[in-house]
């Protein structure tokens, strides 16, 4: 069990060695480099010069990638070259505040979606169902920045409900940040439990017809005890590593989101950086957010085999 | 004098929930009464409905199906068109239900323990304390090692016997006085059956247990119930003691399905029934069996024969009943002391390992390799047919494997003798054989839904090896593949079907066909009639003995089902965990085997008829 | 049966269906209006008109106009035009290649299998947007360079979803029997396996254009796909933004259009799914 616990974090730590070399030889692989392409085709060569001493960017590329790993690993990620600044300060702020949205989303939306899954599969295609579903569906597949221009439209400028587009700075404390993020969260919990919602009340359903359901029936087991002790919790396993899958999905989602809205975070800086053509910033910034994908998946498989005995015992 | 009986089937009809039209019966005014403590068979092939039948008597009918007409009683409980609720009590309780699947039939997030606590709880007022003692009771009970182990482990973690035993033991918590059981032994090896069956005939003995048994397995039926019920698409077209209607069996149907039956008792080639049960969209008009029996005029074609008691405890649907015992095949095997050419196959010292990491994986292996088959030698006899038997884990598929090149060989040597070329060693792996060496040695798979490419049509599968190995154009491959489909008797027409229109014996012909369109030395069967009814086994068996004679193609038939092997086979090999301990002429090992443990498996095979 | 009575049998079988029917109905009345759109619209797109900005519907102009005076109604008509080319294209890129290579992939099996999988699975780490955004903030933004990016990201996942229909197939044993024939790799890869896993394919492909389009307008919507002044409708979306209280019309039909060919589109995958018994809930959500 533990044998697949470390193999399972050893291939984590593989995939992030794997998307960095990735993510850095790609970009040296493409015509120009960080500079030239920042700077654009009219640039003059003192200023290439210039920019390319600011980043570092006259050394050979071995040496580069090792000393960008060792930063990496130190936490630095290397220098914008839009703002000159180190990346790691540009992006801290920001980072918190696509963390703040994105388990504001998940808190609410992962327990709602469970919950909603499981009603909608036990009442398939009744009333509960058809509406539960519409509505899901509807979600999933309108692209985000519909539904969150949407969300603008209904509940900010016609019912005044709530701010639409953010005005809070990056740096604004925590609070503040919350309050006036209301909309892009529920945009982001409204997609996030779409996803797992349809995936729950699948596997509702496809459970229900199962052979040991149809035995606990024959065994003489009260519908309700049913449910709750056989159908939900072998429906719900498989949604736990789905549930790693979708939260990983909202973080593209994150980036569309944070545009509508405005919302000071990751995604938002991501496409300034790539106005900006601003490359070390937008390398940076993907890597992030691989990192995090990564660490979720692992979180969420080593749950599922916590909770799934057959996982548990299949080798070792 | 006989008590009231506890289950009635009275006149029941369960039909198709089509939208449109009429609903076709799948299960058609079956009747019959279980007495408390009797014990009733249910006997019949796929698509006679008994697995619906069982169903029904828990009162529960599957979606897309209907309660037509009838009325099934339990113990005066009406239990058909009940709600859930009204039947808590009794099902799982008084009346309960060993599953067929029980690996899927338990509910896989659940301890063995769990589940079997949930019975009792739902249908005993023992405390907490007393139900788990009482776990452990029921799985001693059921012979199960180290039971309380056993309880907290999950369904998933047992072996297929060891969950089907505590799959009996959850039945048995609610202390019924009746159990239904279908297909109790589908899966399992004979030994296991043998002790299975042994165990449900204690309980039956020791607590008066009524018993429904469903089963394809007449041996099995035979061995466990007193009664026995015949049924054919949906209708019941005998019943009486089981005895006397195995011996004695008047309906036709009954008859053929009992001649089709391989036995060591009657050795010899059985007799299959030509054409396959009819579709439940398309029944025929008057008796179902008319279209496929020998005996059918035209009242058989216009009328249903009614079931009607013929004897006391024996009823009958047939306007033609058939009297006497049955006649015994005639025993093919053909064996001439004379010379003998040189063998076409040799192997010897065949070892076989699973689990042999390669290269730089061997640094990470964690279990050592297992040795499937050890030290196996042999020699195969132009023309001749060896079976090959033994019980799952034995190795005998495996054997086969390894001289295809499907599997490689550990060490040991496979040499192949060509007509008119040198003997050849064969290379471990089918990669590495030319191709003269594969088209040689030819194999037919156990599940034709599986060996077929359903996307080709029988055309384009016959085609496939006639153009490998032949070379032939595409006019000149039309012709030889409507001739190959006419040895194996097949109609032309299939040419352009694709599989999913043929019945799984038509498959397996098409399976076979397309093995001898390679022209090959050697035939390898690895369970090839396995998969199929049992009133198809037969016309296959007698296929591939026809062919393998006429064409003087070596076979190697590799069956755990002894009676089958003893049918078709010149000589027969007995294999155990991965050696042959015994090999010699097919009448010699069956009536005077020398090994133990061939003796066992003789005695586990379950016969309907007494020697 | 041939090939094309097969289709139509199916197609007929998909439009039985209401869900299916409407689907078709909605989506064939998009790529009509797309085809015949130069034909239709009264004004040019990419008009201006000072005088005219933020005008509410009016006969003039149906659908209204927008901050720049531009005709919304003939805007929206045009707007699906090129987001729908370049998803068709990338579509196809992303097919081709990664169903080869998820085939070919399930076939050879082993340590090659393993390892191109694992860099596969590396590679999807990163949010779909962003990697694209990578490559958009090197070679810039423009039709030409979106196909190739846009077919290489999908490409991935069509390399997941392929080799696992794939699979299905590989393990059984009509692959096993043709391997033991003698038949060559590439004669399985391509006899055996490819003609089960096409139906299976065709739904994917389906499913990835719907996928890809919404990709091209989130794209537009960021300012980094179709380029003005060729209207796009995830483009006018981003554009009316700021008059949303003031010219909601602006916002609203390219909103109606967008969302009504995408769900469109999905309702009539789905009963085609359904019907050759695909499931469709075997995609791997972008991410």
């Amino acid at each position: 069990m533990l044998g697949m616990i470390l193999e399972r974090i050893g291939m984590a730590l593989g995939t992030m060695v794997f998307i960095s070399v990735v993510c850095f030889s790609g970009l040296e692989l493409m015509p120009g480099d960080a500079c030239t392409i920042h700077l654009g085709r009219g640039a003059s060569d003192s200023a290439l010069a210039n920019c390319r001493d600011r980043i570092g960017l006259d050394r050979p590329a071995t040496t580069r990638f090792a000393e960008w790993s060792v930063n990496l690993v130190r936490g630095d990620l290397g220098v914008s070259a839009q703002r000159g600044k180190p990346i790691t300060q540009i992006v801290k702020w920001r980072l918190r505040n696509t963390l703040i949205l994105a388990t504001v989303a998940a808190l609410i939306g992962i327990p709602l979606a469970l919950f909603l899954g499981v009603v909608s599969g036990l009442s398939r295609d009744g009333p509960a169902d058809v509406s539960i579903s519409s509505i899901a569906i509807f979600g999933m597949t309108v692209p985000e920045f519909i539904s969150g221009t949407l969300m603008i439209l209904i509940f900010s400028v016609t019912l005044n409900w709530a701010t639409g587009i953010v005005l809070a700075s990056y740096r604004a404390p925590a609070l503040e940040l919350l309050r006036a993020s209301i909309l892009p969260a529920a945009t982001l919990t409204f997609i996030l439990a779409a996803h797992i919602l349809r995936m729950v009340r699948a596997s509702i359903i496809e459970i229900l017809q199962s052979e040991f359901v149809l035995m606990a029936r024959l065994k003489g087991v009260p519908r309700r005890q049913i449910i709750w002790r056989h159908v939900v919790p072998n429906a719900l396993l498989p949604a736990i590593s789905v549930i790693g899958l979708t939260i990983a999905w909202l973080l593209g989602g994150v980036v569309i989101v944070e545009s509508v809205f405005n919302y000071p975070g990751l995604g938002r800086l991501a496409v300034d950086a790539v106005a900006d053509q601003d490359l070390p910033l937008v390398q940076a910034i993907a890597l992030l957010f691989g990192a995090i994908y990564i660490l979720v998946n692992l979180c969420s498989d080593l749950l599922a085999m916590a909770l799934n005995p057959r996982l548990r015992s299949l080798r070792g | 004098m006989s008590a009231s009986p506890i289950l009635i089937v009275d006149d029941l009809t369960i039909g198709l929930d089509l939208a449109k039209g009429p609903k076709p019966h799948v299960i058609d005014a079956v009747s019959f009464a279980l007495e408390p403590g009797g014990s009733i068979g249910i006997a019949g092939e796929s698509g006679s409905g008994k697995s619906t039948l069982l169903l029904a008597l828990m009162g529960v009918v599957r979606p897309g199906l209907t309660h037509l007409s009838g009325a099934v009683q339990f113990e005066g409980v009406p239990m058909l068109g009940q709600p859930d609720e009204a039947l808590l009590a009794l099902r799982g309780g008084r009346l309960a239900l060993i599953p067929q699947n029980a690996a899927m039939a338990m509910t896989p997030t659940l301890r063995i323990g769990a589940q079997i606590d949930e019975a009792l709880a739902l249908h005993t007022s023992l405390t907490r304390a007393e139900r788990k003692a009482r776990v452990i009771d029921l799985l001693t009970l059921v012979h199960l090692p180290d039971p309380a182990l056993m309880a907290r482990r999950f369904p998933h973690e047992l072996s297929g016997g060891q969950v089907q035993r505590a799959a009996i033991a959850m039945a048995l918590a609610g202390d019924p006085v009746a159990l239904l059981m279908d297909e109790p032994t589908t899966g399992l090896d004979v030994t296991t059956q043998l002790s299975l069956l042994e165990l449900m005939g204690e309980l039956q003995r020791d607590r008066g247990v009524a018993v429904v048994c469903v089963s394809h397995d007449l041996g099995v039926l035979a061995k466990l119930c007193q009664r026995l019920v015949v049924m054919y698409s949906g209708a019941m077209v005998e019943e009486g003691p089981t005895q006397t209607l195995l011996s004695q069996p008047s309906h036709p149907y009954t008859r053929a399905l009992l001649a089709s039956l391989p036995t060591l008792a009657h050795p010899g080639l059985p007799e299959s029934i030509l054409g396959r049960p009819p579709m439940p969209l398309a029944l025929p008009e008057g008796c179902r069996f008319a279209p496929r029996c020998g005996l059918a005029d035209a009242s058989c074609q216009r009328l249903r024969p009614p079931l009607v008691e013929v004897a006391p405890g024996r009823r009958l649907a047939c306007f033609h009943p058939v009297e006497g015992r049955l006649a015994e095949p005639v025993d093919q095997s053909v064996l001439d002391a004379g010379a003998r050419p040189a063998p076409v196959l040799v192997v010897q010292d065949l070892c076989v390992v699973y689990g042999r990491a390669r290269g730089l994986n061997r640094l990470f292996q964690r279990k050592a390799p297992a040795h499937v088959v050890k030290n196996v030698s042999f020699k195969l006899e132009r023309g001749e047919v060896l079976g090959l038997v033994g019980e799952s884990g034995s190795g005998k598929s495996t054997v086969l494997r390894a001289i295809a090149g499907i599997h490689p060989l550990a060490n040991g040597t496979i040499v192949l003798a060509t007509r008119g070329g040198p003997d050849r060693v064969l290379a471990p792996e089918m990669a590495e054989r030319p191709l003269a060496q594969l088209k040689a040695i030819q194999m037919v798979f156990q599940n034709p839904e599986s060996s077929l490419n359903p996307r080709h049509t029988v055309l384009d599968l016959l085609a496939q090896p006639l153009r490998l190995y032949g070379g032939l154009g595409a006019g000149a491959l039309r012709d030889r593949a409507a001739a190959l489909l006419d040895e194996v008797r097949l109609d032309a027409s299939c040419l352009d079907r694709f599989p999913a229109r043929l019945s799984g014996g038509e498959r397996q012909r098409v399976a076979i066909a397309r093995a001898f369109a390679a022209e090959p030395e050697v035939l390898l069967c690895d369970e090839i009639t396995t998969a199929l009814d049992v009133s198809v086994q037969a016309a296959v068996l007698k296929l591939v003995r026809d062919l393998a004679r006429e064409r003087d193609v070596a076979t190697i038939f590799v069956s755990h089902d002894l009676a089958v092997v003893r049918a078709i086979s010149d000589r027969i090999a007995v294999l155990s965990v991965g050696q042959i301990v015994e090999i010699g002429a097919a009448d010699d090992v069956c009536r005077r085997p020398e090994h133990p443990y061939t003796q066992r498996l003789l005695g586990a095979v379950l016969e309907t008829a007494l020697p | 049966m041939s090939a094309l009575t097969k289709t139509a049998a199916i197609l007929r079988e998909v439009l039985r269906q209401p869900s299916g029917l409407v689907g078709a109905v909605i989506f064939g009345g998009h790529v009509v209006v797309a085809l015949l759109a130069p034909l239709i619209i009264p004004y040019d797109p990419a008009a201006q008109n000072v005088n005219a900005m933020m005008q509410a519907p009016s006969i003039v102009h149906w659908f209204g106009t927008d901050k720049l005076g531009r005709d919304v109604f003939s805007r929206t008509i045009m707007g699906g035009r090129e987001a729908m080319l370049i998803s068709t294209l990338s579509t196809v890129v992303a097919m081709v290649w990664g169903s080869a290579l998820g085939i070919s992939l399930a076939q050879i099996g082993g340590r090659t299998d393993a390892l191109i999988m694992r860099c596969v699975d590396g590679l999807m780490s990163i949010p779909w947007i962003l990697m694209v955004m990578l490559f958009v903030a090197v070679l810039g933004t423009g039709t030409a360079s979106l196909i190739p990016i846009l077919g290489f990201s999908y490409g991935l996942s069509v390399i997941y979803l392929a080799r696992a229909a794939a699979l299905d197939f590989v393990a059984r044993d009509f692959i096993l029997a043709a391997q033991a024939r003698g038949q060559s790799r590439w004669t399985i890869v391509g006899r055996e396996l490819f003609p089960n896993v096409r139906d299976s394919l065709a739904v994917q492909g389906a499913m990835q254009w719907s996928w890809i389009f919404l990709a091209v307008s989130s794209l537009s919507y960021l300012g980094m796909g179709v380029a003005p002044p060729t209207p796009d409708w995830g483009q006018m979306i981003s554009d009316s933004r700021g008059i949303m209280q003031l010219a909601p019309w602006a916002l609203i039909w390219p909103m109606v259009a967008l969302s009504s060919l995408v769900i469109g589109m999905n309702l009539f995958v789905d009963a085609w799914a359904k019907t050759i018994g695909v499931d469709r809930a075997q995609r791997v959500p972008e991410a």
